[in-house]
């Protein structure tokens, strides 16, 4: 072995030079990095990738007019006004329908219900709840409302069933907001003399209740997408709405069918042959923007909460 | 004395778990009843039976009784006025995330004060009670919550004097605070006797010297002795209670 | 059940009350906590009912195939799905079956790798500013309607398929696979990254002052850690394929035969559903068949995602302890 007489300075060095072994590890674990980074771009860029081919497809369509023409002749021409008012109003009734219910599920699973087995069964129920496939919800959509609750085939009947579909969720998400106001609030109260509701009303919703709408903007953006679930239970073809003037802003009775845009895409791509491939794209841009849109709000609610801290 | 509070035989359990065993104990009226003893005592479910806040404990069962002014407070079938006839002071500090005026006025409001004149009295007299008055006086719209950790003990204060009670209980209240505001709380307890019962945990055994009238000590969820505090502090009749007044165990 | 006796809220309404109040407070407060105590009940209880009324009304509609009429044998084994044969309408649904098998396992092949690679490399590798950049990216992929996805998969895909394989069509296994991959990642990404973070931070320090790298860490300490909420994390992403109806509807090519290879032609349960409902009258044969299998989705989806539920809960209880 050489014995070179080595400088303080190399041998301070030296201690920290890696063995053959050591090597070997920064080498893994830097392939492992690129690696877990590949399959993290490998999601990211389609979602990225197909916005764009969506884009630039769709721009020679995308116009005020699109928007806020009727579709015509046989769906080949025109814009997408009568789905896009139908899907306004599929939303607003399932919202209506679905969140207070699902507020105070909420609220029952977590500020009144105890830790038995009866609490374990409800979660249980929401959790499957949410995994109900969707076009399951549509086929009790159809047995509950359409045909047993005589509703026929209406928006009311679809607002039902996307309101029975956005349940869960809302549930889930309104437990979490609640959960994160501390429990010595609620002590103080008790022992102030407040009853659970006032306790409820006067500090944990005040404090959770953006929290709470972040999760109901984000199942309005769910409702809208929606298309199994109202296929069979209101959402129709194609039934024209004024496109001017008031009676473009309420053109439906609860009775009545109405288009929706996700069923609209649908139909576009699958039913009606000669539509053009710009009509097709925008109608998907309009629907993706929609949902991205209200997803940012809710994405950008939540970060301006975070920011916002009261305790 | 007459007593103000009695508890008789009481029996707590966290489950399987007993948290007190067997607790007979009366409390005098317009005095201070220190209580002392090591962690993990009992000491904190003995003053959630008094407002019974005990039943938001999932797991809690109860056996014996407790007797404010000689009702029994397990069969009171309005519990939320027998919370408002006492107040109860944590160990942490909690301000409401509301503003210091709602913090103080919120009790009076849960039981349907609504007359604005009357609450702003109550709540500039709670304040100055609680030795708080000067400090916030100028900023009563402030979040509760943003206070200093002395500040909102003695806010605390003011929100369980809030409702007049004939019964304040403090529950270690000095741990999450300095020695300047533990002493001037210490005073304000002293000027409240003349007014309520007072009960008071401690986990400072000087700081009960200092105050009570009278001292028990619990032990492993047993009441091991209660006497005269001086009596407790210099001839105890129990060992144990010997050894931990002296700093020997606990 | 709830323990009524200790805690009624305002069951006792205003039994004499603080002084100065006037006397219709003193019974508004209890009351109105009583009746939203009642209330909130109701709605916390609703959730059970939706699941029941879900397989009543489901039941109701099925029940005159599923309990007469309906060849059992025919139903479970035969690939043969002719409802519409003028014939003898055949109703088996091994073929549909065996569809939405194939392409919820060409989706999980291609989604749990990927999935369970992003969730460790957003949890464990980058920080700050990127994280929550790539988490809002992953919430964005979850919102993305699934007619959305159907449509892509019909317009953009299909056509790449082809001119990449020359298969006959483009709509077909591989390109329901590869959507419904695209489709169950988020699930599996925020499900496995809520597992890992929960994780205790003590255990990755540990295993850093003890000289292990992070890829040993992840490896060594956080996987066997973490495996019960990544297999949650799977287990959904399954339940989400099962489910998932318009886009495999658009994109698999409704061809109702067994696959014999990626380029094949499809069918799903729910694609059948979806198709056919419309064309049926009501209350006929055929109709009611398609009821019976939203028992069968149902059922497939209750267990998987029991099964999920249990595994969860077996890391939130091993964490309390």
């Amino acid at each position: 072995m050489a014995s070179e007489p080595e400088t303080p300075a190399a041998a301070a060095a030296n201690q920290f030079a890696a063995t053959p072994l050591e090597q070997w590890k920064i080498v893994k674990e830097t392939i492992a990095k690129t690696v877990f980074l590949a399959m993290t771009l490998v999601l990211v860029a389609p979602l990225v990738g197909i916005l764009a081919i969506l884009l630039v497809k769709a721009w020679p369509a995308l116009s005020l007019a699109f928007v806020l023409e009727n579709p015509k002749h046989y769906m080949t021409q025109g814009g997408i006004w009568a789905p896009l008012v139908g899907t306004f109003f599929l939303v607003l009734g399932s919202l209506l329908a679905a969140a207070p219910v699902g507020v105070l599920a909420g609220v029952y699973l977590n500020e009144y219900a105890r830790d038995n087995w009866f609490t374990r069964i409800i979660n249980l129920a929401v959790v499957n709840l949410a995994g109900v496939p969707s076009i399951v919800h549509a086929l009790f959509g159809v047995g509950a409302f359409v045909l047993a609750a005589n509703m026929g085939r209406s928006l009311m009947a679809a607002c039902c069933t996307l309101a029975v579909m956005t349940l869960p969720v809302i549930i889930t998400s309104t437990r979490e907001a609640l959960a994160s106001v501390p429990m010595s609030f609620r002590e103080a109260c008790w022992n102030l003399g407040a009853t659970r509701w006032q306790t409820i009303r006067t500090i944990v919703l005040p404090n959770s209740i953006s929290g709470i709408l972040t999760g109901v903007i984000l199942q309005v953006s769910r409702a809208a997408g929606e298309t199994a679930p109202i296929l069979f239970t209101g959402a129709v073809f194609f039934v024209p709405v004024a496109d001017h003037g008031w009676e473009s802003f309420f053109p439906y009775g609860p009775g009545d069918r109405c288009m929706a845009l996700s069923m609209h895409l649908f139909t576009l791509v699958t039913q009606v042959s000669g539509v053009s491939d710009e009509t097709q794209y925008g109608t998907a841009v309009v629907l993706i923007g929609l949902v991205l849109v209200v997803n940012s709000l809710s994405i950008g609610l939540r970060g301006y909460l975070r920011s916002q801290k009261r305790w | 004395m007459e007593a103000h509070i009695r508890f008789h035989n009481l029996t707590v359990r966290y489950g399987a778990k007993p948290a007190l065993r067997d607790i007979s104990l009366e409390i005098p009226r317009r005095r201070i009843l220190g209580i002392i003893g090591p962690a993990n005592a009992g000491k904190t479910t003995l003053l959630k039976c008094i407002n019974r806040t005990i039943d938001f404990v999932p797991s809690a069962s109860v056996g014996g009784r407790v007797e404010v002014d000689g009702q029994d407070v397990f069969r009171i079938r309005n519990v939320y006025r027998l919370r408002r006839r006492i107040g109860m002071v944590f160990p942490l500090p909690v301000g409401l995330p509301l503003s210091v005026y709602e913090n103080v006025a919120y009790a009076p409001r849960r039981a349907g004060v609504r007359d604005r004149a009357e609450l702003d009295e109550l709540v500039e007299k709670c304040l100055r009670q609680a030795m708080l008055w000067d400090e916030v006086k100028d900023r009563l719209d402030l979040l509760g919550t943003k206070l200093s950790g002395g500040q909102q003990q003695r806010l605390t204060l003011a929100r369980a004097l809030s409702h007049r009670p004939e019964i304040l209980c403090l529950d270690e209240f000095s741990i999450a605070i300095d020695p300047v505001t533990t002493m001037k709380i210490e005073d304000i307890l002293r000027e409240l006797k003349n007014e309520m019962t007072i009960v008071l945990v401690t986990n400072l055994v000087q700081q009960a010297r200092r105050l009570a009238d009278r001292t028990a000590f619990v032990s492993d969820s047993r009441l091991i002795e209660v006497d005269e505090t001086e009596t407790i502090f210099t001839r105890p009749a129990n060992r144990l209670t010997e050894r931990y007044v002296n700093g020997d165990f606990g | 059940m709830e323990d009524s006796r200790r805690e009624r809220d305002g069951a006792e309404g205003g039994a004499g009350q603080a002084d100065s109040a006037p006397w219709l407070c003193r019974f508004l407060g209890p009351a109105e906590s009583m009746v939203a105590g009642v209330v909130v009940r109701l709605c916390g209880y609703s959730a059970i009912l939706f699941v029941f009324a879900i397989l009543f009304f489901v039941l109701r509609e099925a029940a005159p195939m599923l309990f007469g009429g309906m060849d059992l044998v025919e139903f479970i084994s035969s690939p043969d799905w002719r409802p519409s044969s003028e014939v003898r309408p055949q109703y088996g649904i091994l073929a549909l079956l065996v569809g939405t098998l194939s392409v919820t396992g060409l989706a999980m092949a291609l989604a749990v790798p990927l999935g369970l690679g992003a969730a460790v490399y957003i949890s464990e590798f980058c920080t700050g500013k990127v994280k929550e950049t790539l988490k809002i990216v992953i919430e964005l992929l979850a919102a993305i309607p699934s007619v959305v996805w159907g449509f892509i998969s019909y317009m953009v895909l299909a056509p790449l398929i082809v001119d990449l394989t020359g298969a006959p069509v483009g709509v077909n296994l591989l390109n329901g696979g590869a959507v419904l991959a695209l489709m169950s990642v988020p699930i599996i990404v925020s499900v496995g990254e809520d597992a890992l973070k929960a994780v205790p931070d003590s255990y990755r320090e540990a295993a850093l002052s003890l000289g292990a790298s992070r890829w040993e860490v992840v490896y060594r300490v956080l996987f066997p850690a973490a495996k019960n909420g990544l297999l949650a994390a799977v287990l959904l992403g399954v339940g989400r394929a099962i489910g998932e109806t318009m886009a495999v509807l658009m994109a698999t090519g409704h061809a109702v035969q067994i696959p014999r290879g990626l380029l094949d032609p499809i069918c799903t349960l729910t694609a059948t559903i979806a198709a056919e409902l419309g064309e049926t009258v009501y209350g006929g044969p055929h109709y009611r068949m398609l009821f019976v299998i939203g028992l069968v989705l149902f059922t497939i989806t209750f267990f998987v995602n029991l099964i999920a539920d249990i595994v969860v809960k077996g890391i939130r209880n091993g964490q309390r302890a």
